[in-house]
């Protein structure tokens, strides 16, 4: 088994003709995922990728059973496409745009809650379970199916932990990018509380970086809930109070969101943490004994 | 980005807040001009940068004679404000701000977030207003009290007065109050702020409250959808390297160590520099490339790195997911040849093309050392930068 998505999960994709939704469908096509059309307003009844093409996402359900949709439209037009995939009835949605106003998540939220849809992102790599399926903009040939679950705010930080555990063997269960924003479809726990019911997954490594609270509430989390051995990375360490380190959520502000702070939540919630990024295979070797 | 104070108070005139009247001023003359027009024998003198502690610094003044305004604007204009919460170099001041005097019976603090854990609005007051919130939040807590903004019903009359009363505000206060919280919970709505304070929010000698300052930040990525405040950006509060990177979409924070680091993605780029320190360097700037590393973005990319002068060597830490490290690594060789790099730069490549990437960059005779790991980057540029001193 997996987390939120397997080779099974039937998935469109919106702005599915763009130049972003196009490239990336076609390296999820060739990686295996389940992709079953897209969503283009004006385009329906198209082909592309050897796809059919809907001008709305209910079409696109009632003719392809499709769950999960992957979102690659413009910042400005996100909470449409996500609130037209959520009252359509998709489960799973996972949006990789950046720069989203945060004003328009924090409605987004509220109804995706409402309406019992899982969203990933924005502003995340994606989704992918090694072997099966992915979701997102993720290099598919990194990754090793296997038996780690990697949960994380960045992106590439998210690749490295990912080539780690492929190198030294152990592989992934499945990888979620919950994104850089300060309000992100789905949080650390809401991804933990997955790992944690998994089978598959054996260890949980979690990747976090400076800004919030997000870390020290997982922290918590993991404290009374997750039973798996757990290997945590914090970015920023380096960075300065006030500045936004590139993800609009990097920035500690009224001195709260420190890495320091994180790294002594998770210790103390018996996290192995780790200081330097190379040695995330290591600390999950350390726990595990692999 | 930030607002200057004069353009917070236009805008909660706009939304019918309680402003002094005012005029931001670029020159002596029009300080004391402004001064004329508002008449009276007391004045307050502001100058006007993107940072708080201001009055501490001495960049806010009470002043009773037109001789004092033009001192005032003589020392100020065209100068910088150095502050508890700026840099060594502090802020230039380009506009000063001449208002009428108020006379104040108590300091109060509204403010309002978008809190991460709750996913809501929320607005804090406090009755210890006049000074650093922070220290407040930090020692006493308690003396913070707050509402939660339901994004669906938006802000209610009830909770503005739920505050008012645990203010201790009066019956006439309590009403005033709520015209406050409306306005501003309004105006962030409507103009898609991240951030709005009113520090201190006074209670008047005549027992009216008054917003006696203010200071908003607005969510960068909604800066598309109002026009009317990207008008308002004021470029001088910019560091003069980030703005220039921003214009390629390179996302550069300077800092103050001497290893200038490019990397690809945010979270890789932070990690990055908490490695190089980790083995004893220190970085000076996060930079992140991006997703789509061009050469000429690279070359760019470079060019803001160097033109740091403390830097020192320079570390590059690329991912390739999606672009392949080949392609990257000839953007690194032309960026090096067209910019002239003299300080030792290290490279490592990883992911996507990664070995042709390294044969391409060993190939090209230039003075690139490659890494075969994160820890092996980290070491050899930290020990280049020592070289280089």
């Amino acid at each position: 088994m997996s987390i939120l998505l397997s080779k099974n999960t039937r998935v469109i994709c919106q702005g599915f003709t763009g130049s972003q939704g196009t490239f990336h469908s076609e390296q999820a096509i060739q990686y295996g995922t389940r992709m079953v059309g897209g969503v283009t307003p004006g385009k329906g009844g198209q082909i592309h990728l050897g796809l059919p093409v809907f001008n709305t996402v209910k079409d696109a359900i009632r003719d392809t059973g499709a769950e999960a949709s992957v979102i690659y439209v413009p910042a400005p037009f996100c909470k449409d496409s996500i609130l037209e995939a959520a009252f359509a009835g998709i489960k799973l949605i996972v949006c990789i745009t950046e720069g989203i106003p945060t004003l328009d998540m924090l409605d987004v939220k509220v109804k995706c809650d409402e309406l019992g849809v899982r969203l990933i992102g924005p502003n995340c790599p994606g989704v992918i379970t090694p072997g099966e399926s992915k979701i997102g903009i993720m290099p598919g040939n990194i990754h090793k199916q296997g038996r780690v679950g990697i949960v994380s705010r960045s992106g590439t930080l998210t690749y490295e932990a990912v080539k780690q555990t492929t190198d030294f063997g152990f592989g992934q269960s499945s990888c979620v990018g919950i994104g850089g924003d300060p309000i992100p479809g789905s949080n650390f726990i809401d991804i933990l509380a997955l790992f944690e019911k998994d089978e598959q997954t054996e260890a949980i490594v979690m990747i976090g970086e400076i800004g919030g609270t997000a870390e020290e509430e997982a922290a918590a989390y993991i404290k009374a809930n997750v039973r798996k051995p757990v290997v945590s990375y914090i970015a920023g360490v380096t960075a300065p109070a006030g500045k936004r380190m590139g993800h609009a959520g990097a920035i500690i502000s009224g001195g709260k969101g420190t890495a320091a702070e994180k790294f002594a939540a998770l210790q103390d919630a018996g996290v192995k943490t780790v200081r330097s990024l190379a040695d995330i295979g290591n600390g999950i070797k350390e726990i595990t004994g692999w | 980005m930030n607002l200057h104070e004069y353009q917070a108070k236009q805008l909660f005139a706009e939304y019918g807040l309680p402003v002094s009247t005012g005029y931001a001023v670029d020159t002596p003359e029009d300080a004391t001009a402004a001064a004329d027009k508002l008449g009276g024998d007391k004045w307050v003198v502001k100058a006007q940068v993107h940072a708080g502690g201001r009055g501490k610094a001495g960049g806010v003044k009470l002043v009773s004679s037109k001789e004092e305004i033009r001192a005032f604007a003589e020392k100020w204009l065209g100068k910088n404000l150095v502050t508890y919460q700026t840099d060594a170099n502090g802020q230039p001041v380009s506009k000063i701000l001449v208002e009428t005097c108020t006379d104040i019976a108590q300091e109060l603090y509204l403010g309002a977030v978008i809190d991460r854990s709750s996913r809501r609005i929320v607005f804090m007051a406090s009755t210890e207003g006049g000074v650093e919130i922070e220290k407040v939040a930090e020692e006493t807590p308690e003396k913070i009290i707050k509402a939660t903004i339901d994004p669906l019903c938006g802000a209610q009359p009830f909770q503005a007065r739920e505050l008012a009363f645990q203010l201790g505000l009066n019956d006439l206060q309590v009403k005033q109050f709520t015209n406050l919280f409306l306005g501003l919970a309004k105006l962030f709505a409507d103009l898609d702020l991240a951030l709005l304070e009113i520090n201190p929010l006074v209670i008047t000698s005549e027992g009216n409250l008054h917003c006696l300052d203010g200071k908003i930040t607005i969510d960068g990525n909604a800066m598309y959808r109002q026009p009317k405040l990207r008008a308002m950006h004021d470029p001088s509060q910019d560091d003069e390297r980030e703005a220039r990177a921003a214009k390629w979409e390179l996302n550069y924070v300077a800092l103050d160590g001497n290893i200038g680091c490019m990397v690809n993605g945010a979270g890789l780029a932070m990690g990055t520099m908490d490695i190089v320190q980790l083995h004893g360097g220190k970085p000076a700037n996060f930079l992140d490339v991006g997703g789509g590393a061009t050469k000429e973005r690279v070359t760019e990319a470079f060019k803001i790195i160097l033109s740091d002068s403390n830097v020192q060597a320079v570390l590059i830490n690329i991912f390739g997911g999606i672009v392949r490290c080949d392609m990257i690594a000839e953007g690194i060789i032309g960026a090096v040849a067209e910019v002239g790099v003299t300080v030792p730069v290290v490279v490592r490549l990883e992911g996507n093309n990664a070995e042709l990437g390294r044969k391409v960059l060993g190939d090209s005779g230039l003075n690139i050392i490659a890494a075969s790991s994160l820890t092996d980057a980290a070491e050899k540029v930290v020990a280049a930068a020592r070289g280089v001193k």
